[in-house]
């Protein structure tokens, strides 16, 4: 267990570097200079060279790069070329608000997919229930494949313009969760409900299972106790990629509604070539999909105890 | 590929993709007109017989915008998975191209990056390439890329290892051709499976980009743009974000269908079955006094479909009695097994005049939970999969304590502990509280014996217990099954393909051909033995007296098959004594006073070798 969280750490550092390393990339790959583009073309000469040297981009790169770590450590992430505000504190008015949309719509999409892809298992193993099989592999199908941001639209247009039922867009009291929470768990929900389906299949074909029946246990206890918790350890490693395309997802989904979080930010930055905003984002971002798969890794070695990263 | 075509989806896709691409490439053709003609007297009007699907702020009828733009969206998303796969299909042939150890790093950065949402690595690069429509095309590809890489990696390192690659190589041809020549042409099929699929989600990722503002610019639209626009008066006019969002899903749904249908189709397989010829009457099993039965099967059936696995199996087993059941794999014995515990499944179907344990008919619809929980101990064959990994083994074995002893959760575990030290387990204790894959095979199949031990058991069926052991726990295991049926009167049924095995351990043996007991004998009587398929499968046992210079007799061969049984006796097509009469029908399985049972027209002829 000791050896796991070694290397679990050495790797989680690793990827850090690489995520790091390319946010301060990023800026120095832009063709052309990043300040002439966001200043427009019409901006003086002086103003772009004193925005620069201000920048420090006039500085050799390994000076710049040890700077950008430098402040990285410092907690400094630059200002805001377009508001002149901090961008650390852009960040920190804006991060809640996308995780809050994240955390519930994963809430949400496992609450609806490990019960009903268990329930959906049973219901048609040994190919029982065909019909019922086919409706949902095929609605799942398309509901997975569906992109959050349609689902929004779609969603948007049912509930909101034709229902009246919630408020369009924004963040303000609880009913204005709905709307995106739904849009961004519905994909998710779809691709897990089908993942712990074929999952628990399999397990259910088990030999550990014929050995729970044979001692003539309750279904309850055969399918909550000895197949879910194995049907879950593949889940889990699937979840966790769902989990990071669901901070991918809040991008899209957060500029349907205007929700005040990060993933409008960006991209208004990214129009406005307000490029330490999004260097600031993007790094964030980054460092998401690093916490989820660490979180991943450690649910997994938790729940499997065969777990070949808890040995190795 | 013309696979494809045989499902219902695989067509429909094909259909629906062939639509998009038509549209993609004559739409602009015809009506890219009507699609930029401005009226100024039509400024965002709802849908009407003129225009399908209204107006935008210009005036533009939006259902024409909508399918001009299938050529521009389409194309993007083609151009961005082409970039994605290029890139990608470079990366993963990395170890190849450049050498294994500089390829490593490639490795590793391309799994770094498969880590991150597209989406996510697709803003990244949009930022670098600029906002706009080439910059979307760049962004997109560089997105896919990691996950093509990943699965050009896995594709190429199958094949490298070829012999051919390796000859092309050293005859000096140069990495790219070799990967052109020789990789490509044999990772080909599954690649463009993949980029069929991939293209689905590039069009949609397109559509995001456009959308946001970061693809397509004015004055030029995808369907991306025109939803982009068509959100802001959602509102007032909702067709207008509707339409294009259709068909993003339509087409989106076009690629990734017919990709996945094709990816189906290649790995396609059918199974043909056939009714089998009728079997013979059934036969008697012998009688015994009733108090002694434990067991008592009579016209055991076991049918999956049309297919019926086990036919007219009877037989009984008296209290302490050891019984053994040998025949190959697909003889039907682990299912006869598998009924009698009530442990068959849908779809197989289980019927019998008669499956009586001690005293009880399981084939009424109550429940006898209580009595197979405790009285009838299974142990199967792996026992590295016959027990749930996911738990410790003492809590393994206590549920059973707590499931129909009612017993607490302490008390079941100090039972359970108990039982680990009664099948010879060093340290029950801490063995309870290991997992599973912490014990050693030998051990784990003690455990699974000492599972069983949780009640108290009339019979014990072992099916194949040691055949996934190492040959010197193997005696052991027998040992202890041997020990536990002499000390407390447990009856044995232990299944096996190896009749030596039977031999050492049990009383009397039930040979299976095809789902029938062929013969039932005394183990004593063995060498006496009058099937010939019993003949065959004892002189294909080596012993002390075979020379071991000649090979091993082999019964020649095949198995039957309980899908495509011979007409007559099923044996008949491997018989040496085969003749007419065998082919005309099934012989029935005739009893002889001395309780020995065989199925053979010509049970008592000498078999020549
Ligand atoms: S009945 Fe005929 S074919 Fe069948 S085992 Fe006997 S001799 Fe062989």
């Amino acid at each position: 267990m000791h050896r796991f969280a070694i290397r679990r750490a050495g790797r989680l550092l690793v990827s850090l570097w690489v995520v790091i390393t390319a946010a301060f990339g990023m800026i120095h790959l832009i063709p052309g200079d990043p300040v002439r583009a966001a200043l427009g073309p019409t901006a003086p000469a002086e103003l772009v060279q004193a925005r620069r040297a201000a920048l420090g981009l006039d500085d050799p790169l390994w000076l710049q790069y040890l700077n950008y770590l430098h402040h990285l450590v410092t907690g400094e992430f630059g200002s805001s070329t377009l508001s002149g505000l901090p961008v650390a504190q852009v960040i920190s008015d804006r991060l809640p608000a996308t995780i809050e949309l994240a955390l519930a719509s994963f809430v949400l999409a496992i609450l609806i997919s490990v019960p009903l892809g268990l329930a959906m298992a049973v219901a048609t193993r040994n190919g029982r229930r065909r019909p019922a099989e086919l409706a949902f592999t095929s609605a799942s199908a398309v509901l997975a494949a569906l992109p959050e941001f349609l689902v929004a639209v779609g969603l948007v247009y049912v509930f909101s313009v034709t229902l009246g039922w919630a408020p369009v867009a924004g963040r303000s009291g609880p009913d204005s969760y709905v709307l995106p929470v739904i849009a961004l768990a519905i994909g998710p929900a779809a691709v897990l409900a089908r993942i712990v389906r074929v999952e628990t299949l399999a397990v259910l074909q088990a030999d550990y299972i014929r050995t729970a029946r044979a001692k003539r246990l309750p279904s309850r206890l055969i399918y909550l106790r000895h197949a879910l918790p194995n049907a879950l350890t593949a889940t889990i490693t699937l979840g966790g990629l769902i989990l990071g395309g669901l901070i991918a997802g809040t991008v899209l989904v957060e500029n349907v509604f205007a929700w005040p979080g990060l993933g409008s930010t960006i991209v208004s930055s990214i129009l406005a070539k307000d490029y330490p905003v999004v260097q600031g984002i993007v790094l964030i971002y980054g460092i998401g999909v690093l916490l989820i798969n660490l979180v991943v890794d450690i649910a997994l070695a938790l729940l499997d105890p065969r777990s070949t990263i808890r040995k190795s | 590929m013309s696979r494809v075509f045989r499902s219902p989806v695989g067509v429909s896709a094909a259909a629906l993709l062939a639509a998009v691409l038509l549209l993609a490439v004559f739409a602009p053709v015809l009506w890219a007109d009507r699609a930029a003609t401005i009226d100024t007297t039509q400024i965002l009007q709802g849908q009407s017989a003129q225009h399908w699907a209204g107006t935008d702020s210009l005036g533009r009828d939006i259902f024409f915008r909508v399918l001009v733009a299938t050529r521009l969206s389409v194309q993007l998303a083609i151009m961005a998975t082409a970039v994605g796969v290029l890139i990608g299909l470079l990366l993963g042939a990395a170890p190849l191209l450049i050498g294994a150890r500089a390829g490593r790093w490639v490795t590793a950065a391309v799994n770094i990056a498969v880590a991150f949402p597209g989406l996510l690595l697709a803003l990244f690069f949009a930022v670098i390439f600029g906002v706009g429509m080439r910059g979307a095309v760049l962004a997109i590809g560089f997105a896919v890329a990691p996950s093509f890489a990943r699965l050009t990696h896995t594709l190429v390192s199958t094949v490298a290892d070829r012999d051919y690659v390796h000859a092309a190589r050293i005859a000096g041809v140069g990495r790219l051709r070799v990967l052109a020549r020789h990789v490509l042409p044999n990772v080909g099929e599954p690649l463009v499976v993949n980029a069929t699929v991939a293209a689905g989600g590039a069009l949609l990722a397109f559509a995001g980009l456009s959308f946001l503002g970061l693809g397509v610019q004015a004055p030029q639209y995808d369907w991306g743009r025109l939803l982009g626009e068509g959100l802001n008066g959602i509102y007032v006019h909702p067709l207008a974000a509707l339409a294009p969002g259709i068909a993003v899903v339509v087409a989106g749904l076009a690629f990734s269908l017919f990709g996945e249908a094709a990816a189906r189709a290649i790995g396609l397989r059918t199974v043909l079955s056939r009714e089998p010829a009728a079997t013979s009457q059934p036969e008697p099993a012998q009688p015994m006094s009733a108090a002694d039965v434990v067991l008592a099967v009579e016209r055991l059936r076991i049918s999956f479909g049309p297919v019926s696995p086990v036919r007219d199996v009877g037989f009984t087993v008296g209290r302490g009695e050891s019984v053994g059941i040998v025949g190959e794999s697909g003889s039907g014995k682990s299912l006869t097994a598998l009924a009698i515990a009530q442990l068959i499944e849908e779809p197989g179907r289980v019927s019998a005049d008669r499956i009586e344990f001690l005293g009880q008919d399981l084939r009424s619809a109550k429940e006898h939970r209580r009595l197979l929980g405790l009285s009838l101990a299974m142990v199967f064959q792996d026992p590295m999969t016959s027990l749930n990994p996911t738990h410790r083994v003492g809590r393994q074995l206590a549920e059973v304590a707590e499931q129909h002893q009612g017993l607490g959760r302490a008390q079941a575990l100090a039972r359970a502990v108990d039982r680990l030290r009664a099948v010879h387990l060093t340290e029950p204790e801490r063995r309870a509280r290991q997992y599973p894959h912490e014990l050693s095979g030998g051990m784990r199949q003690r455990a699974m014996i000492g599972m069983g031990l949780m009640g108290s058991p009339a019979l014990i069926i072992a099916d194949e217990p040691t055949t996934a052991l190492d040959v010197t726990v193997q005696a052991q295991v027998l040992a202890l099954l041997q020990e536990i049926r002499a000390s407390d009167g447990v009856a044995l049924m232990l299944i096996s393909h190896d009749i030596s095995v039977v031999r050492q351990v049990c009383d009397r043996v039930l040979v299976m051909y095809a789902g029938r007991i062929v013969e039932d004998l005394r183990t004593a009587d063995l060498a006496a033995a009058r099937h010939p398929y019993t003949r065959a499968l004892l002189a294909a046992v080596p012993d002390l007296d075979t020379d071991r210079g000649k090979p091993l007799t082999v019964i020649p061969g095949r198995a039957a098959d309980p899908a495509q049984l011979p007409p007559g006796c099923a044996f008949a097509p491997r018989c040496p004594l085969a003749d007419s009469a065998c082919v005309a029908s099934d012989p029935p399985l005739a009893v002889d006073p001395g309780g020995h049972r065989v199925a053979c027209w010509h049970a008592d002829r000498e078999v020549s070798r």
